[in-house]
């Protein structure tokens, strides 16, 4: 028979030794993080991707925003000036309306960021010295994306006209740029955060919510009763979604009302509209925590995903950053995102009075990224304890 | 191959036939983890209304079994039916009709002995969930109990919520994973009782356990160890089928018998030394050497020796020494 007790006495160390008993528990610390491969892998990766990911795609000064330029004549300066604005890096021309209230609605939908317009006559009255005025509407709810490249606008045009037509710099300016910040007048930047920070806010929490539910399950071994059951894995998800989306309805309605009683926001839009794409957005949300929960082994690893997902959301989507400023490929990843078109929404609908049929786009985008997330749960959920 | 189709496809028309009371027909189970087999080719049937002993050491493929019989593994090799639906394409009808008690707690801590039992309920489709959980608290002893959170009852308490738990939905079949074990005896009879009790009423219990004086309660018993389902029948085939003679021995002069023991259990003829208290069981396979082994021993005036039935665990035990040695 083995002996369970050594026969010799072990010889112990003096003392009460604390270095050592600490020693033990660091290298037992260490064994283990060692076999929890992802967070070890986690360890390495998230510091690395996130650095490199937002320090190439974060540009406080915004170029290629997009603009409309309604030329209300057909003259050589009107076409030398939007030559010049092809030239800059902080504009880009995409839409040559014809009318003013095209421009107007390409401005409420958010397709351009300004709209320049070049009045009837302005050649000629710019050669009669007259000083015409450019009109130039600005999408002022993100103050920080218009206001520096409304400051080069003015010197861009003036050099243009004096290269291609001698009209001379001398003294002031040949014509005037007179400029109207739409949306946000005074430029008030809570104008901006606020809305931002209820889809941020309802990122967070629902996140978190969703990522852990599977995982806890299996951790605290429920999972394998409930396995057991005569219960199918699309039943399960959203039975354990849908509570949340409540939740996040109520978080959501006490934000807008402090946002709007507190800080003053407007709230020109539609409420009903707001309050059913909020819904989409927080069901997207809680869809993708669903989908972390399924994959991830424990809770930690739950937990990690999750945060790899929000500073994405917090740097890539607008929300802190003009999105309008990011490298096309960071412009990418923010469309997969749905904070990105949930502050869309939230801003059009509070700022711009925007209706759903200038928001098909984002909301279709949320839809299609609860359904992807959901599709991915419902694959990756194991059935069994294979 | 004619016959497993039609089995897959009319189950009822095929149970019909010779053996509609068997509700666990399982032929050549295998399941590997990581290339390691777990169990292998265990085949085994239950017929209804039998309570069936599921014994073996820890790590002997008990549990990976009783999951391959509910759907929740699916077996790499063999096939099988449980409650006439096969074990691995209609997991789901199965789920519907078995009751599972886990081996390790798995009810809600956090919800109370009401609120996991309605939620059970609800999710078998009673019809009134409310009232199904209540009959059950009142049968369940547990009256008084029903807002108690799960996680704080005592380890007996816990069990009989289990039990009460998977029986709810009133399943065809019971799969009991070492329902028993951390219960004190007086629980542990009082749960036995009911096991039996529901037998009778027609429901088939498959029940793994450690305990011998349990694998003596059940009608019918599989011994699997490494993997390997080594023997079964009822308690007295296992027995006779061991071929093992066994010897009681004790010190007349109540002497310790441990050096005593430590100098059989080597010798050739002798299988197995196992201390019981004060005696020793001494057991060998065949008769004739063992009886040559201790000749010497039974000689001396101090020691008692009595001829004697093998037990349950001296078969056991042997089975597992046996195996191992085919194993190694």
């Amino acid at each position: 028979m083995n002996q369970l007790i050594p026969t010799e006495e072990p010889r112990r160390m003096r003392g009460d030794g604390f270095w050592r008993k600490t020693w033990a528990v660091l290298v037992k610390e260490f064994i283990q993080l060692k076999r929890d491969r992802v967070s070890f892998i986690m360890i390495v990766t998230i510091p690395l991707v996130q650095l490199l990911l937002f320090g190439y795609a974060i540009n406080t000064t915004p170029r290629d925003l997009p603009t409309a330029v309604l030329l209300q004549e057909s003259s050589n300066v009107g076409r030398s000036i939007l030559a010049a604005l092809h030239n800059t890096r902080y504009f880009k021309v995409t839409e040559l309306p014809r009318t003013e209230a095209e421009l107007d609605r390409l401005l409420a939908s958010g397709k351009v960021l300004f709209g320049i317009e070049i009045p009837a006559n302005f050649e000629r009255e710019l050669r009669r010295g007259d000083i015409p005025a450019m009109l130039v509407a600005a999408d002022a709810t993100d103050p920080v994306a218009a206001s520096s490249a409304l400051s080069a606008l003015g010197r861009l045009v003036q050099t243009a006209l004096a290269h291609d037509y001698a009209i001379p710099q001398a003294g002031s300016a040949p014509f005037e740029i007179r400029t109207h910040a739409r949306y946000n007048p005074a430029a008030k930047t809570e104008l901006n955060i606020v809305p931002g920070l209820v889809g941020t806010i309802l990122t967070m929490t629902m996140l978190i919510y969703t990522a852990l539910s599977v995982t806890r399950e299996i951790e605290r071994g429920t999972m394998e009763n409930l396995l057991a059951m005569p219960i199918t894995p699309i039943e399960i998800m959203l039975g354990k979604i849908i509570p949340y989306v409540l939740v996040g309805f109520v978080q959501a309605a006490m934000i807008i009302a402090i946002g709007v009683f507190l800080f003053g926001v407007p709230m020109l839009g539609n409420l009903g509209v707001l309050a059913a794409l909020s819904t989409l957005f927080i069901a997207a949300n809680l869809s993708i925590g669903y989908t972390f929960s399924t994959v991830a082994q424990n809770q930690l690893q739950a937990m990690q995903m999750s945060i790899m997902f929000f500073l994405p959301n917090i740097l890539l989507s607008g929300f802190m950053f003009p999105f309008a400023g990011m490298p096309l490929w960071a412009r990418w990843i923010g469309e997969a995102l749905p904070l990105t078109h949930y502050l869309r929404i939230v801003r059009s609908i509070m700022l711009k009075g925007a209706t759903v049929s200038d928001l098909h786009y984002d909301a279709a985008a949320l839809a299609a990224l609860m359904l992807v997330a959901m599709t991915i749960a419902v694959t990756r959920f194991r059935r069994t304890l294979d | 191959m004619t016959a497993v189709g039609n089995s897959a496809t009319a189950p009822a028309a095929a149970k019909a036939g010779n053996d509609h009371d068997v509700v666990i027909d399982v032929q050549h189970l295998t399941k590997r983890f990581d290339g390691r087999a777990v169990v292998r080719d265990v085949s085994m049937q239950v017929k209804r209304g039998t309570i069936y002993g599921f014994l073996g050491p820890n790590g002997s493929g008990k549990t990976t079994t009783i999951r391959m019989l509910c759907g929740l593994l699916t077996p790499d090799e063999g096939t099988g039916t449980c409650l006439g639906y096969d074990i691995r394409t209609e997991t789901d009808r199965i789920k519907r009709k078995v009751g599972y008690m886990t081996q390790r707690f798995s009810l809600y801590q956090d919800l109370s002995v009401r609120e996991n039992l309605e939620f059970i309920g609800r999710i078998y489709g009673l019809q009134k969930p409310r009232q199904a959980a209540r009959a059950a608290i009142e049968r369940l002893g547990l009256t008084g109990r029903e807002e108690q959170l799960a996680g704080e009852l005592s380890g007996g308490w816990k069990q009989r919520l289990a039990l009460g738990a998977c029986t709810m939905p009133s399943p065809q079949l019971l799969l009991l994973d070492e329902p028993t074990a951390g219960v004190d005896p007086k629980a542990r009879r009082e749960f036995w009782n009911e096991i039996h009790a529901l037998a009778a009423d027609g429901l088939t219990v498959l029940v793994s356990t450690h305990y011998m004086d349990e694998a003596e309660r059940c009608h019918e018993i599989a011994y699997i160890a490494y993997g390997e389902l080594l023997v079964r029948g009822t308690v007295d085939e296992v027995i006779a089928a061991s071929h093992l003679t066994t010897y009681v021995v004790s010190a007349r002069n109540g002497n310790s018998l441990s050096t005593l023991g430590q100098e059989l259990e080597h010798k050739p003829g002798i299988d197995m030394v196992a201390p019981f208290g004060t005696s020793l069981h001494v057991s060998g396979r065949d008769a004739a050497a063992l009886e040559a082994a201790i000749a010497p021993y039974k000689a001396r005036d101090d020691l008692d020796w009595q001829r004697s039935e093998a037990s349950l665990e001296d078969v056991f035990i042997d089975l597992m020494g046996r195996a191992k040695d085919n194993f190694q």
